[in-house]
Formats: structure tokens, C-alpha cells, sequence
């Protein structure tokens, strides 16, 4: 079957639309295959601009994995703009990849990357661009199979009828196992259609097929039970785990865009997972367990990684940076390779720790300084012992006046509002932070060029962390409170004028909440959002809180629940959760546990430093922390 | 900075989409990618010294983009023209690097452009009407958006040239525009991309105008060139336009666009690349 490009059609649109460089593909790194002797072809979208999604390390790590098999075909796809959306719908263009501008509806599969519940809005615009019906009852075997990952993708139940499959986990070893599952079917004359190759995927026991579970509600609202409608389908959903990481060193040819992105840099995921234990982080929780690359597959990431992007920036990344047990030896080493050579080096590290000011110290050895950012979250001493967040008020300034001290003049510290318990007084405390750090900053340091940003965010209680039982707190009273702290913090003039205060609003946070902890029954809402011109929600400029509580009111009473229902409720231990038959390998009786330790401000250790305290990941995935030292060191790289 | 290198590029096909900022950042990756040992600036945050002439605006094709990057070791200008054009996406080509051999800056030898206008879905005709009164008249006022917000500016005064080629576009127009489906490996595969009309109207008419512009400020772009058409004979095409710039450099008493990088060759012969 011939597919053409619709690229003489695109390109006849682009002169007329903002940034039309988005849309022309063309990267280092980008690879186009012939499509008539591909086996399986894969279309990969991240539902957001393309900005923000090329710079994507999951899309371009499955990207260049697929591309690697000589009879397998992956292209990317991305959320166009409003301004060519209307032109596509005007001139019959199809949403189409970037590599080769072929229209998405041709491919096998729509693979989407969901980082983020607000992108659910951009998946309908792509789905529906493609010509592939939203919903995926209505789809036939000549549609793509549209298969979700991700964190978003732990509760896919919002976006359950527009999806035909979701992953949960890491997705080196699945996407590649699901490609076989597609090949032999394809192969074998497509036996059964769609239901048949859904079937298999589901049997596989770690692909969520929402149509092969039957949702029951009680009369109050609240879901009965999920059962699998079809046999060999199991009840519960498990995620993968990637194990050895050495083994996945990617990606090793980094896309490098011509258009401008959120992050111009090479990245390296130095481990995946934590076991902080940070109550509101699903990251963490959903990681599980760490799995560290080895400071020598990292410094060849790097080298290699450098000589095929030419970027000038490098990013060591992971959930907690300065947790690597190499982290020491790893940016002495990168920094000695690197010094003199206008590469600059980062660590995204959040951790309040003074370790991580020597750290960035060593790094930016080289000359060039990238800023400090600092995550305490919580302001009063209370609070970050109900999120686990073990930081002392002395930690705090210590650590921020060693960066002073070293040379850094502004820090940025990051928290939260709205967090289970809070008070007024808890988020208070944080000017009172603000200004100690400004004061004992000044007197380390004899300047008074020092200055702080406070940085901070609504809470989203999500699934599978100890925090997915919490109510979460309204706007109005996360709106009070900013506007509390932001009183007190100018509330002495000598030090407020020191101290930058950045906040977001919790409206959309409110609308994330319903997204992120809804049920099948949320699916109406987002349609009618979308129906309603919702796109890029994730933007404050697109944005409209109105949008989402018309659509809610709109759709909810007929269920007999509403977006306070979905959002301010707190859930009891005994209710079924809409994702509780997706299995995060996070034992349910253990994150009830952590949830009454949270609430009796009880902490709780990283099992990597203190024994196992049986969060269920470990023995019920069967995996194993993977942690160094390897005791092996950096050398010098040979000059070419 | 031991060595002054003047580069020759041209910006094909899709890559006319490229901004003036994405061909910058595109040329720092690609020396860096290629090794060529340019100079840095001074300062908290260093940057590569290179200095960028006149970009095309985005959107139009350019055979003749001139840049000047600073060594600090000398090099064979032949061997970072390769080096570089090997580094750089195709369709950013390198065609020629030589070393700046007079003093001054490249900036002020590019005194004028010429500019070749496909204008698909209009008549020759049609066109050459619209031509006449354009260069019948003294002054052709369009307004356009600038930095500084909505300006007047006389189109005419400059406009050196301006007529309507008799050719055939589809005999200039082989390649088509995307990477050809059904080939395997990278993107370099494509070819570059000439000089071409739109895809798919082929059997339409289509005019093509050739300008010749002088650099003033702010600079009258081969959009403003149409738009003082449609002011003087309500010439309004059916579809976008496609620019390309074919050369720049200083301008003859003859009207024509002299070689900017003549003067450094200094007799030597030429070569290209891309």
C-alpha cells in the first residue's frame, strides 16, 4: 500500500503559520525508513508542541530503539499549534509525522508519551486530525492501535475510551516485545482483527486493554469493582521495570532540532527511581526500585553523545541526583574531561543539601555557572515531616548560604501549597525561611547582592503515593494562602526586596487533580472540554478553568458525582480505587500505612541506607535495588 | 583569533523555514560537531565569534548566505568548508569558504540582493503589467510590522530592477521537496532542493520575477517587493510565493551583484560543496 507524504500539502500551509520550523522535521539524529519493507510501523507523539516534546528522553529512547530494528519503522509526531490546526482542517491535511510527514492514520500503532494528565485535550486534537475515531470502540482494523505510556498513563482510566492499550513502566523491553506481538500477527494474516491482537497484547499480563474490563459503580458514586470481561485477561495490570540500564545506553544519537526547544542540552539519566520517599511524589513511587547506569557508561554516553549533537550543554538527570552513589567521582571526572572546553555540565538536583553546592562547584569549574535550585517543599518544619521531605530549617540555610558563600548570588527555592494538613501558618513559615536565608546570607557573605526566588505550586494528590487518599485543597484556599505569603514576605522591606516570589494559581491544579485521579467517567468530560476548543492545557495562554467546570457541570450529575467528588474528597481505606487494578508493585496496605505515618508525622528512611521497610515493589516485580560504587573512575578522554 | 574565515551557504528546501536564530544555533552545533577551532568571546558566558550578514527572513531560500567565523588556529578554509557542510543538516550547504583576505567587514559588501520570485497560480502576463507600473511609479508605500512596530516604507526607492523571466518552472524544478519516502537511513538522503515551485501545481501558471534589491533599513524584503505590487496593480497571488535569493554582494554602476568574497579569493580557484 502506497502512503504518501502529505508534505507538498503541508508545505504550502507553513509560510502562513507562527514558527513553521516545528513542523519540518529534519534533525540530526532523525531517521526516515522505507516504509513498503518495514514489518511494523510506529508512529510516537508526545501530545504536546513540539518545543517541548522533542526534547523528550522517553519518545527519542523508544524513537531510536524501534529505528534499530532493520524491519521496524518509528516516526514522531507532535501537537500542532491552533493557527495550522484550522489550516489542516481547511485543506484536508491529516496530522502527520515529522520525519517523513506521513499521516498517523497509516501507521500500526500511535505510541503517546502522557508526562502529563494536561495533555489529554492535545491527544483528541491529534486522534481526531488523524482521522482515527476518538473513540476506540468505533475503531477498525484499518486504524492505528492507540497505546499510551508514561506517569500518566498509571491512571489511564480518564482517557479509557479513547485509548486502546496503556503500558505502565519503563518501555526499552516493552515496546520492543509489543512490536513482536504486532509482527506475528501481521504475519500471520491479521487472524481476528483488532479484538484478536488486543487479546494477545492484554494476555501478556503487563498491557492494559481498558475494553477487556467492565467498571461496576455503587450507588453513591464510587466505583464497585473492574473485571476482566474476557478469559485470560488478568485481573490486575503489571508495570515493567528495565533492569541493568548499562544495557540501555540511549539514547546515543541525541535528536538535535533546528527549532528552538525547552532544553538545548544532552541529557543522561544517571539512575531511574528513588526511594526518598517524598509522600507527593509519584515519580518516586512509581520507579521503583533504583537502578543505577554506571559512572563509566555514563561518561561514554557523554563523549559519544557530545560528538553527535554538538551541544554545548549537558544535563546528568535522574529524580535525585546527588543520590548516586558515584555522583562524587562521576562529575570530578566529567568536569577534568571537560574543562577548557566551553562544554557546561548540570545536575538538576533539587535535594537541600550542601553536598550539592560542591557539586555544582565542581561542575561549573569550567567557568560557566548554571543556577541553584533548592526543594525543601514544605515551609514549616511539620509539614515536611508529613510529605517525608527530611529537611531541618538548619539544613535549609546552611546549604543555601554555602552557595552564597561560594559565589552563587541568587537561589531558587521550590514548594508546595495545599498539601495534606497544611494550616496558613505552614505555609507562612516559608517568608519566615526566606527571609533567615536573606539575612544569614547577608552576614556570611558581608554583600547585600544576594538574592532567593520562592517558587511555588499547587499540590496534586496522585494515584499510587501514599497522598492518593488526601482531599485535595481547594483553589480558593491555595489562592489565600499565596496571597498570605506573599504579604509576609514583603512585609519587611530590607529583606522582601532580596526575595522573588513566582506562584501559579490552583485552578489549573484543581483541574489536574480531576484528571489525574478520575475515573472512565471523566472521559465525557475531557471530550466536551475538547469539543469546546480545550487545547494545550498545560498553557497557562490556552488555559480555561471556566472550560473545564462548565464541561464538569455539564456531564457529572448524571453520574451523580462532580468535580468536588473527583478533586476536595477525601477517600476512606476500604474505597476501590479506579486504578487499583493497575499494579505499580507498591503494596496498597503499605502506602495506607506511609498515609496514617504522614498524618501522625512520622518519617520514614531510604531503603537503600536502612533495611527494607516492604513497600511490595521488589519481590512482587522481581526486581532488586542496583546501586554502585564500582569503584571505576573517569579518565582523561584521548584527544581524536 | 588567528584566522578570518568568510563562508558561503546556501538555505534550501524545507530548511527556508529555518529562522535567522535556528541557522545561528545550527552553525554552532555543526562547528562544534566538525571540530573546527573557532574563537570564543571573553566574558561570563562565552560564545563562538561569528559573525552573521543579512539572514534570509524566514521562509525564503537563500543561495548566497555569507558569514565570517574567527579561528584560533589557522585552518585550510577548503577543509572547514567540508568539515562544516558534512556537519550541517541537508539543505543548510556550505559552497564556498575562503580566507578574508582585505580588511573590513563582509556586512558592508552586501549592498544589494538578487532575488528570483516564483509565483505559481499567476499569469506572465498579468504580471508584467503589475512590473510596468511598479517601476512607472516614483514611490511604492507599503506598510509593514517591524520591531518598532508598524512602519512606512518606499518599496521603489529600493528596487534596483525588476522583470518577469521567461522560463518554464517545472524545467528548473526536479526534486521534490521531501526526504523521498521508501529510503532508508538518515535524512541526508534528501537531496538538496533547488529553486523550486510549490508541488502539485505543476500544470498551473506560474510567473517568476526577478529583483534586484538594495540593502537599506529596514530591509525591503521579496515580500515587500509583492506587496507594493498588490499596492500599484491589485497583484494578489492565489498561493503563497517562494523566494530564493540567488546573490548578494555590492552592487555595479550596471545594476548588477558583484562576488562579495572576489576580493579575498584573490584569483584563486573556486570550489563548492553542497
Amino acid at each position: 500500500m502506497a502512503v504518501e507524504t502529505v508534505w507538498p500539502r503541508l508545505e504550502e500551509l507553513l509560510p502562513r503559520v507562527s514558527k513553521p520550523i516545528q513542523y519540518v522535521g529534519r534533525e540530526l539524529g532523525a531517521q526516515v525508513k522505507d516504509w513498503d519493507t518495514a514489518a511494523v510501523r510506529w508512529a510516537l507523539m508526545y501530545p504536546d508542541a513540539y518545543e517541548v516534546g522533542l526534547p523528550n528522553q522517553g519518545v527519542q529512547i523508544l524513537y531510536e530503539i524501534l529505528n534499530e530494528q532493520p524491519d521496524v519503522l518509528a516516526e514522531r509526531t507532535y501537537s500542532v499549534w491552533p493557527d495550522l490546526e484550522a489550516l489542516m482542517r481547511a485543506h484536508g491535511v491529516p496530522q502527520f509525522t515529522v520525519d517523513s510527514h506521513r499521516p498517523v492514520g497509516a501507521f500500526d500503532l500511535l505510541g503517546v508519551s502522557l508526562a502529563t494528565e494536561l495533555g489529554f485535550t492535545n491527544l483528541l486534537t491529534a486522534l481526531d486530525l488523524a482521522g482515527i475515531p476518538l473513540e476506540s470502540a468505533a475503531r477498525d482494523d484499518s486504524h492505528p492501535v492507540v497505546i499510551a505510556g508514561g506517569h500518566a498513563a498509571f491512571n489511564p482510566e480518564p482517557i479509557a475510551d479513547f485509548l486502546d492499550a496503556a503500558v505502565l513502566g519503563d518501555g526499552e523491553e516493552a515496546v520492543l516485545e509489543i512490536t513482536d506481538i504486532v509482527r506475528q500477527w501481521k504475519a500471520a494474516g491479521r487472524p481476528g482483527g483488532r479484538e484478536e491482537l488486543l487479546l494477545r497484547l492484554a494476555r501478556t499480563g503487563w498491557v492494559y486493554v481498558p475494553r477487556f474490563y467492565d467498571v461496576d459503580y455503587l450507588p453513591d458514586g464510587r466505583i464497585q469493582r473492574v473485571v476482566p470481561n474476557r478469559p485470560g485477561v488478568p485481573f490486575r495490570v503489571t508495570k515493567r521495570t528495565t533492569m541493568d540500564l548499562d544495557k540501555w545506553p540511549y539514547p546515543k544519537r541525541p535528536l538535535v532540532p533546528l527549532a528552538e526547544t525547552v532544553h538545548e542540552r544532552y541529557a543522561v539519566e544517571i539512575f531511574r527511581g528513588c526511594t526518598r520517599g517524598c509522600r507527593f511524589c509519584q515519580a518516586g513511587m512509581i520507579t521503583r526500585p533504583v537502578r543505577e547506569r554506571s559512572i563509566t557508561t555514563i561518561g561514554d554516553m557523554v563523549a559519544k553523545g557530545l560528538a553527535e549533537s554538538g551541544f554545548s550543554e549537558v544535563g546528568l538527570l535522574s529524580l535525585s541526583s546527588a543520590d548516586h552513589s558515584e555522583i562524587r567521582d562521576m562529575c570530578a571526572g566529567l568536569a577534568d574531561r571537560y574543562e577548557g572546553t566551553n562544554v557546561s555540565l548540570s545536575l538538576p538536583s533539587t535535594r537541600v543539601d550542601a553536598f550539592n553546592v560542591e557539586l555544582a562547584r565542581e561542575l561549573s569549574r569550567g567557568g560557566r555557572r548554571t543556577g541553584l535550585t533548592f526543594a525543601p517543599e514544605g515551609g514549616s518544619e511539620r509539614i515536611r515531616k508529613v510529605i517525608n521531605k527530611m529537611v531541618t530549617e538548619e539544613d535549609l540555610i546552611r546549604t543555601v548560604v554555602t552557595a552564597y558563600t561560594n559565589g552563587w548570588r541568587q537561589v531558587k527555592l521550590y514548594f508546595m501549597c495545599g498539601l495534606p494538613t497544611e494550616t496558613d501558618d505552614d505555609v507562612l513559615q516559608i517568608a519566615r525561611l526566606a527571609h533567615e536565608v536573606i539575612k544569614s546570607g547577608r552576614e556570611a557573605t558581608g554583600s547585600r547582592d544576594i538574592r532567593c526566588t520562592v517558587s511555588i505550586g499547587a499540590f496534586v494528590p496522585k494515584p499510587h503515593t501514599p497522598f492518593q487518599w488526601a482531599a485535595q485543597c481547594p483553589p480558593d484556599v491555595v489562592n489565600r494562602r499565596l496571597q498570605l505569603l506573599r504579604k509576609a514576605i514583603n512585609s519587611d522591606r530590607s529583606l522582601g526586596r532580596a526575595v522573588g516570589f513566582r506562584y501559579h494559581e490552583g485552578e489549573p491544579s484543581l483541574i489536574e487533580g480531576l484528571l489525574s485521579r478520575g475515573d472512565r467517567r471523566v472521559g465525557a468530560v475531557i471530550r466536551r472540554v475538547w469539543e469546546q476548543g480545550g487545547r494545550f492545557d498545560g498553557w497557562q495562554e490556552h488555559f480555561s478553568y471556566q472550560r473545564w467546570v462548565d464541561a464538569a457541570a455539564e456531564v457529572l450529575p448524571a453520574y451523580g458525582v462532580d468535580l468536588d467528588w473527583y478533586t476536595t474528597r477525601e477517600r476512606s481505606h476500604t474505597e476501590v480505587l479506579p486504578w487499583d487494578h493497575l499494579d505499580s508493585g507498591l503494596d496498597k496496605d503499605w502506602l495506607w500505612q506511609d498515609w496514617q505515618n504522614s498524618l501522625a508525622e512520622v518519617e520514614q528512611d531510604d531503603c537503600r541506607w536502612t533495611p527494607c521497610f516492604d513497600c511490595g515493589v521488589c519481590p512482587s516485580m522481581d526486581t532488586e535495588i542496583q546501586i554502585g560504587p564500582t569503584g571505576r573512575k573517569l579518565l582523561p578522554l584521548t584527544p581524536v | 583569533m588567528v584566522q578570518r574565515i568568510r563562508v558561503r551557504y546556501a538555505k534550501r528546501g524545507p530548511l527556508r523555514f529555518t529562522s535567522h536564530r535556528d541557522v545561528a544555533r545550527a552553525f554552532e552545533r555543526a562547528l562544534r560537531r566538525a571540530g573546527v577551532p573557532v574563537a570564543y568571546s571573553q566574558g561570563f558566558s562565552p560564545h563562538p565569534r561569528i559573525s552573521y550578514a543579512s539572514a534570509a527572513p524566514t521562509g525564503a531560500a537563500s543561495e548566497a548566505e555569507y558569514l565570517e567565523l574567527a579561528l584560533q588556529q589557522r585552518r585550510e578554509p577548503r577543509a572547514v568548508a567540508a568539515a562544516l557542510d558534512a556537519a550541517l543538516s541537508p539543505g543548510l550547504d556550505v559552497i564556498e569558504a575562503v580566507e578574508a583576505a582585505t580588511p573590513g567587514g563582509l556586512a558592508e559588501r552586501l549592498e544589494a540582493s538578487r532575488w528570483r520570485i516564483d509565483l505559481p497560480g499567476v499569469e506572465p502576463d498579468t504580471l508584467r503589467h503589475a512590473v510596468t507600473a511598479f517601476l512607472a511609479a516614483d514611490e511604492v508605500v507599503v506598510e509593514r510590522t517591524t520591531r518598532q512596530g508598524r512602519r512606512r516604507v518606499d518599496v521603489r526607492a529600493a528596487v534596483v530592477s525588476l522583470a518577469v523571466v521567461d522560463e518554464k518552472p517545472a524545467s528548473t524544478a526536479p526534486a521534490p521537496p521531501a526526504a523521498a519516502p521508501g529510503r532508508p537511513g538518515s535524512p541526508s538522503v534528501a537531496a538538496p532542493v533547488r529553486s523550486t515551485a510549490p508541488s502539485g501545481v505543476a500544470d498551473v501558471p506560474c510567473a517568476i520575477l526577478d529583483c534586484v534589491v538594495r540593502q537599506v533599513t529596514p530591509s525591503v524584503r521579496p515580500d515587500d517587493v509583492l506587496s507594493g505590487l498588490r499596492v500599484v496593480a491589485d497583484l494578489l497571488p492565489p498561493v503563497p510565493s517562494r523566494a530564493t535569493r540567488l546573490a548578494q554582494g555590492m552592487l555595479t554602476a550596471q545594476g548588477e551583484i558583484q562576488d562579495p568574497l572576489e576580493a579575498d579569493r584573490g584569483g584563486a580557484p573556486t570550489e563548492s560543496f553542497g
